[in-house]
């Protein structure tokens, strides 16, 4: 093992400023045709000298959170008072209760057995680099829960291992809670049943919560700018219904049906969110959905209550606060309408972050049901109430399931039963179903643009998936087979475009990506064909 | 007098291993409801949902079905995995060779034990029954567990020390700690086994001393190897609850409080009460955005609007 890939726990606080690790195009992990030759591999580009100057790059090649360099001793003194207070903070019932049951037993009970290791997609990826073992942060933190929450002595440092605290650990510490993608793979395989993605998560909590650090697309322009105006996309009420007319109108115009988007429907059976995005970047998506509902004839409505149109929610991956405070503008908007449940589009977080997690934040007639829309477009498909022509999607189509909606939530077989059902050529990825990798765009990532993080999440975060894509369409591979990505996750389509642009793999291999109910409606026989449209989008 | 003091070494090292239990269970047991973080597949779900690690979600109105609680299910995953480590085997088969003899010996050892301590119990209210057939048999199964146990612990415990050692992907996250609990293992279950097996001629029997254990009679005199064995095995059940290695009651939470923890949060139910109460906790998370002051409680914090800089 070269050096470089080898970095010690100790290292960790090395004071010399220089990052922990490189990663080179040679140590990662090879991918299949037609990307087998690392030659052709795009450049990494490097960080610039003026952020290298300016914040604490001092993990790896990239820089997610830009930290700014601490000016004086002093400075750095209070940001490592600040942590030790937020460290603290993590491991009590009023702080956080939240989670400290989960935390604490993965703090005490990992037998460092590095099982966890070898289902971690980034470990593998990276060609099995240190830094990106789940347990590298995890043992860390272990280190000094022991030394600074349970104040053990000497025994306890014998026993659990000693770590200096210093600012560039600190510093080091806060970029690596932003090299996990919090799929929970490595928790699914614990012997013991300890989750070192919990790790990162409560790091970046503690992070956020004490020391207001956090990476600025998920906080400054996720989570406030969505509590500010009622969108992290920006848009407020008016744009958003400004943009569904426009979705409508063009549905009408591609299907030959006309399709209305209800909005703000009091006594509705159904509220619909959709993350925001897809009104902005796959504009086609909510148009079948509109479609889809109406055809099947259920009282559905869209709310434009500020938040209550955008089901992301940002706080799932590093913020409690900020994340009870969304999932209560959701529940809040579909308590003013009256609606029977709440049903999430095609966004995986949205649908854990509602479904699963917010379970224990709502209550009394905040309480309202939850609904994952692959179960309801499965009811729809199999009930008949759509005429459907599974011919008009014969081409390969391949599923990504993505980690909330999966393993997380356990919404497994809908979406392929309804796959099976209308598109002849479909065939599984290897592993699938609770055993998928991420798409490597999870806990934020697929947002996160700055510096050069997106070469990071291409070639290390991302590099698994594109394995397991171009393996399920080895059969097929070359631009004269039309092939078609599903990804029913606004979060994992934003990833899975970028990802098949940075390796050109549209224009080599004529790969698309996409949602469910593009499938769905590009199948229905009452629509005019050609639904999907063969352009890179 | 030198028995005596093995005697009272292995109560207080049974206290002690008790007491640590049930602090270290009670601990985690107190402990508030966290938010749901179940993983899939969760082995309780509708046994036509395991097989592909569904869940109740995958259903048109869930809620308004009838609750499935998959008993079955929950046992023939809960089985195979604490008798034959099945995670283990799975994910980690290289590992699994080295930790499941150790286990598994370790189960032995302590069957032994529990059958030695039955037969002990049974002959001290029917002494007759020593004299049949029933109790030879009962104390030869006996034996062969322990020592077949022993062996076990022995080679499972030096294949997971040398793994420590010497493999390139643990290297880094063992500590002296971890070398002294496989020692401590190795070490104990030699000289039990050595004590037991060339204890000499004198040594009436692992009977007779259980029976002089548990009616306070020092009348059996303990070889030495064998007494250093007792001791190690006495100090090292009094020292496991206070380790990592008691993952034997975190397991129980790790797998039942939070990978299957499923429960729905029902309106006025048990879960909507405890929350309730959470919410009253005061919070001083101190980034500016949290407005968390100590005095604020969880629900004041979760109502109020940061970016618009108001509470709602």
């Amino acid at each position: 093992m070269s050096d470089r890939k080898n970095a010690h726990i100790s290292d960790a606080s090395r004071e010399d400023r220089k990052p922990l690790t490189h990663v080179e195009t040679e140590d990662l992990m090879p991918l299949p045709a037609p990307l087998e030759d690392p030659a052709n591999a795009p450049v990494f580009k490097p960080l610039s000298p003026q952020i290298v100057d300016k914040y604490e790059c001092l993990l790896d090649d990239t820089c997610a959170v830009n930290v700014p360099k601490p000016k004086t001793k002093a400075e750095e003194e209070e940001l490592i008072r600040k942590f030790l207070a937020g460290l603290e903070k993590l491991f009590q019932k009023e702080n956080n209760w939240t989670f400290l049951q989960p935390l604490l037993l993965t703090m005490e009970h990992c037998a460092k057995c590095q099982t966890c290791s070898e289902a971690c997609h980034i470990f593998e990826a990276s060609g099995r680099n240190e830094i990106y073992r789940p347990t590298y942060r995890s043992e860390i933190m272990r280190r000094l829960y022991f030394k600074y929450v349970k104040h053990g002595g000497l025994v306890s440092l014998w026993q659990h291992g000693d770590i200096k605290l210093n600012w560039p650990l600190i510093a080091r510490l806060i970029e690596l809670s932003y090299r996990c993608n919090l799929c929970r793979r490595c928790a699914q395989t614990c012997p013991i049943g300890a989750d070192n993605g919990l790790v990162a998560h409560e790091l970046r909590k503690l992070f956020s919560q004490e020391m207001g650090i956090a990476a600025k697309e998920i906080h400054d322009t996720g989570s406030m700018l969505q509590l500010k105006v009622g969108s992290s996309t920006g848009m407020n009420p008016e744009v958003v219904k400004d943009n569904v007319e426009f979705i409508d109108e063009d549905t009408s115009e591609k299907t030959g049906i006309k399709v209305e988007t209800p909005w703000d429907v009091e006594g509705a059976d159904v509220l619909l969110i959709h993350n925001a995005g897809e009104f902005l970047a796959w504009p086609e998506n909510p148009g079948a959905f509109a479609l889809i509902l109406n055809a099947a004839g259920i009282k559905w409505t869209l709310s434009s209550e500020v938040v209550a149109y955008d089901s992301i929610n940002y706080g799932l991956w590093y913020d409690d606060a900020q994340f009870a405070r969304v999932a209560l503008k959701h529940a809040e908007a579909a308590k003013k309408l009256k609606v029977k449940k709440i049903v999430l589009g095609e966004c995986g977080h949205a649908h854990k972050a509602l479904s699963v997690i917010a379970d224990r934040l709502l209550l009394g007639d905040l309480n309202i049901p939850r609904e994952s829309s692959m179960t309801l477009l499965h009811d729809i498909v199999m009930s008949g109430r759509l005429k459907l022509d599974p011919s008009r999607n014969d081409f390969p189509v391949t599923l990504h399931d993505p980690c909330n909606l999966v393993r997380l939530m356990g919404v497994v077989q809908p979406q392929r039963e309804v796959l099976k059902k209308i598109c002849p050529r479909f065939r599984e990825m290897e592993p699938h179903g609770v055993d998928n990798y991420c798409c490597g765009g999870g806990s934020g990532f697929a947002i996160m643009q700055g510096n050069n993080f997106p070469d990071w999440r291409f070639n290390v975060a991302g590099r698994k998936k594109l394995e397991q894509i171009l393996n399920a369409f080895a059969d097929s591979l070359g631009p004269e087979t039309l092939k078609y990505l599903c990804a029913p996750c606004s979060n994992c389509k934003g990833q899975l475009r970028d990802l098949l642009i940075y390796y050109d793999l549209w224009e080599k291999e004529k790969l698309l990506y996409g949602g469910l109910v593009e499938l769905i409606v590009n199948a229905m026989t009452d629509a005019k064909p050609g639904f999907i449209e063969w352009e890179w989008h | 007098m030198t028995t005596i003091l093995l005697y009272g070494l292995i109560y207080l090292a049974v206290i002690a291993f008790v007491v640590g239990c049930v602090i270290r269970a009670v601990q985690y047991a107190r402990m508030p409801v966290h938010l749901r973080w179940e993983l899939y597949p969760v082995p309780h779900e509708e046994a036509r949902r395991v097989e592909h690690g569904g869940s109740y979600f995958e259903e048109v109105d869930w809620w308004k079905k009838p609750a499935h609680f998959n008993l079955a299910g929950e046992m023939s995953f809960m089985v195979p995995e604490m008798l034959f480590l099945k995670g283990l085997w799975e994910y980690n088969r290289k590992l699994w060779s080295r930790s499941f003899p150790f286990h598994f010996g370790l189960y032995l050892v302590i069957g032994s034990v529990a059958l030695l301590l039955a037969a002990t119990l049974v002959s001290l209210v029917q002494p007759t029954w020593m004299a049949g057939s029933l109790a030879a048999g009962w104390l030869g199964l006996c034996r062969v567990v322990g020592l077949v146990g022993s062996i076990l612990v022995i080679l499972g415990s030096l294949g997971l020390l040398g793994r420590r050692l010497t493999d390139e992907n643990m290297k880094n996250f063992t500590t002296p700690g971890d070398i002294f609990n496989l020692l401590f293992f190795t070490v104990t279950c030699t000289l039990l086994l050595a004590g037991y097996l060339f204890g000499g001629q004198q040594f009436p029997g692992m009977l007779a001393f259980t029976r002089g254990l548990l009616t306070f009679s020092p009348t059996v005199q303990v070889p030495g190897l064998l007494a250093a064995g007792m001791i190690c095995g006495a100090l090292l059940a009094a020292y496991i609850p206070y380790t990592h290695m008691s993952h034997f009651i975190a397991k129980y939470f790790t797998y039942h409080s939070v990978r299957w923890d499923d429960r729905v949060n029902i309106r006025g139910g048990e879960l909507a009460k405890k929350i309730a109460e959470y919410l009253t906790y005061r919070p001083t998370w101190s980034a500016p955005h949290m407005g968390a002051d100590g005095v604020k409680t969880w629900a004041d914090v979760a109502t109020a609007n940061p970016a618009l800089g108001t509470k709602k």
